[in-house]
């Protein structure tokens, strides 16, 4: 388990970016002494995270004590974080800025398996969460030191969030490894961060779709020289094959490998990986399953296919399949509804090496930036407020077509609650909303053009 | 529009905030509005108000708006 930091002992498991290191018994210390406060008995916490020491002390905290962590961002949206806190009563609250607040003591009825909580996308309005293990967090952080080959030598910098799925996989897998955090909240276009990553001789840099097309245009591939980096990560949405390609091509002249990867915080993080042998040859696949996990590819039937060729939904089965959602606090103390089992709602495909190709989605849902955005939860949210309009889109770009309201306050009420860039959403007005026979939403009809 | 205003302009409209917002010290990250994702939508708003390209240091140096008027000044030689 990553959380038993005594393992390493002096290595150093922290570096920050005025210099201070901090071995994993001191991370050990400080994480233990994080939640001495909370006393005795299993809690249920909130924690108000961003990528410092003191977020990582009280996160890991946690997991050694046995209480259940809820990630969030510490930038929350204000309502978002009451609604989540209505509909989990946690016992205790925690942010920097203030550090623990104590709600309330009673003992909240929580299944023994239950380790550690995330959001599906951090930002949509719904107090939808996902339940996860011990064996969850543990095995995916084992299965990703392995085909990385991640040893105690890597010093991987932080790119994305810590309580977004594919940035914590960075910090647990580095941990389960021995190795050392560049732990920043540094961001990728400010010089400070790049200082930082070459000082301390950073070995790997990971990124969302978005995040490569910044590393492109501020140079990273081109200008920059990065002598220390040994391998790069991609994940969190489809990077188009041909910037694939690109990367791909840069990497292979630097003796940089180049990961493409898959996942769902559903599967804790991970669920494929592309070999880095593989990348130039098989751009546009996300690759194989992962180690301990397994993927199919059902028909309609739920029928096994097993020619190349044939799209159907993309199943994963692994150690790291989360225990299931939660809606609200009674369902913590529900068991593993999953069973190791997850239909991805992606359609996908095998080639003939058994590599698999993601080719459509089954859920209504977009990327934005990384974050999943569910485009049914959207047009509900617009719902409650009373607001007829429907919602699709592609990946960085949400549609709405709107029947009532303000096409300027829609946008503004969405760039406000789901923490989107303007430039990110079109709202159109329309008179109505086309319909089949059936009843169903004609989408293509009415976004017809827009994206 | 004097080269003060299509600055001011590109600002506000990148960050979809008043012109009040806008100040000399105004720096990267004090308001929501301006994060990662909108930096890289605020460089290609000023690259095509004033026709320039930035180079690399450029866009990881431009941390406030008094600084992007500075490299906007004395590196592509526009006039405030």
């Amino acid at each position: 388990m990553y959380w038993m930091l005594e393992q390493f002992g002096n290595h150093h498991a922290v570096e920050l970016p005025d210099g201070q290191m901090l071995s994993y018994a001191e991370l050990a210390a400080l994480a233990d002494q994080a939640v001495a406060t909370l006393g005795s008995g299993r809690k249920l916490c909130f924690l108000l995270v961003n990528n410092t020491i003191e977020s990582l002390a009280v996160y890991l905290g946690c997991l050694r004590a046995n209480h259940v962590a809820l990630l969030l961002p510490e930038n929350i949206d204000q309502a978002l974080l009451a609604l989540l806190q209505e509909s989990y009563e946690p016992n205790a609250t925690w942010q920097k800025s203030i550090g623990w607040v104590n709600r309330h003591s009673y003992p909240v009825p929580m299944h023994a398996d239950l380790k550690l909580l995330l959001s599906t996308s951090g930002s949509t309005g719904s107090p939808k969460l996902v339940r996860l293990s011990a064996n969850n967090l543990h095995s995916n952080a084992e299965s990703i030191v392995e085909y990385l080959q991640l040893t105690a030598n890597e010093k991987a910098i932080t790119v994305l969030p810590m309580n977004y799925t594919y940035g914590l996989s960075v910090i647990n897998s580095h941990l389960a490894a021995g190795a050392t955090l560049l732990l920043t909240e540094l961001t990728i276009i400010q010089r400070e961060f790049w200082d930082f990553f070459t000082r301390a001789n950073g070995t790997s840099l990971v990124g969302v779709p978005y995040t490569y097309s910044i590393y492109r245009r501020i140079g990273v591939f081109k200008r920059m020289h990065l002598p220390s980096l040994r391998y790069m990560t991609q994940a969190g949405g489809k990077l188009p094959a041909d910037e694939v390609a690109e990367v791909a091509t840069w990497c292979q002249e630097h003796q940089v490998r180049f990961y493409v990867m898959y996942g769902q915080t559903e599967a804790t993080a991970r669920m494929s990986y592309l070999p880095p042998e593989q990348t130039l040859i098989k751009n546009a696949s996300v690759g194989i399953a992962i180690p301990g996990g397994r993927f199919a590819i059902e028909d309609d039937n739920h029928y096994e296919l097993s020619s190349p060729g044939i799209d159907g939904e993309l199943i994963y089965y692994g150690p790291n399949v989360s225990l299931g959602y939660a809606e609200k606090q009674s369902d913590l103390l529900v068991g593993d509804l999953n069973q190791g089992r997850l239909a991805t709602g992606d359609l996908a495909r095998y080639d003939c090496d058994g590599y698999v190709y993601i080719t459509g989605r089954l859920k209504r849902f977009i990327k934005i930036t990384g974050n999943r955005i569910g485009l049914d939860e959207i047009e509900n949210r617009l719902k409650q407020i009373g607001l007829d309009a429907i919602c699709g889109g592609k990946d960085d770009l949400l549609c709405v077509a709107l029947v009532s309201g303000d096409v300027d306050q829609t946008s503004e009420i969405l760039q406000r609650e789901f923490k989107l860039h303007h430039s990110m959403i079109k709202v159109i007005a329309v008179e109505s909303i086309p319909r089949n026979e059936a009843g169903k939403i004609r989408y293509e009809e009415v976004f017809k053009g827009m994206y | 529009m004097t080269n003060e205003e299509k600055l001011r302009t590109a600002f506000m409209s990148t960050f979809n905030v008043d012109s009040e917002v806008i100040k000399d010290e105004l720096k990267y990250r004090e308001i929501p509005q301006w994060d990662s994702l909108a930096h890289m939508k605020l460089i290609a708003a000023l690259e095509e108000a004033f026709d320039v390209m930035f180079e690399t240091e450029q866009v990881l140096d431009m941390s406030s708006y008094a600084i992007a008027r500075e490299i906007l000044a004395k590196q592509h030689g526009i006039e405030f």
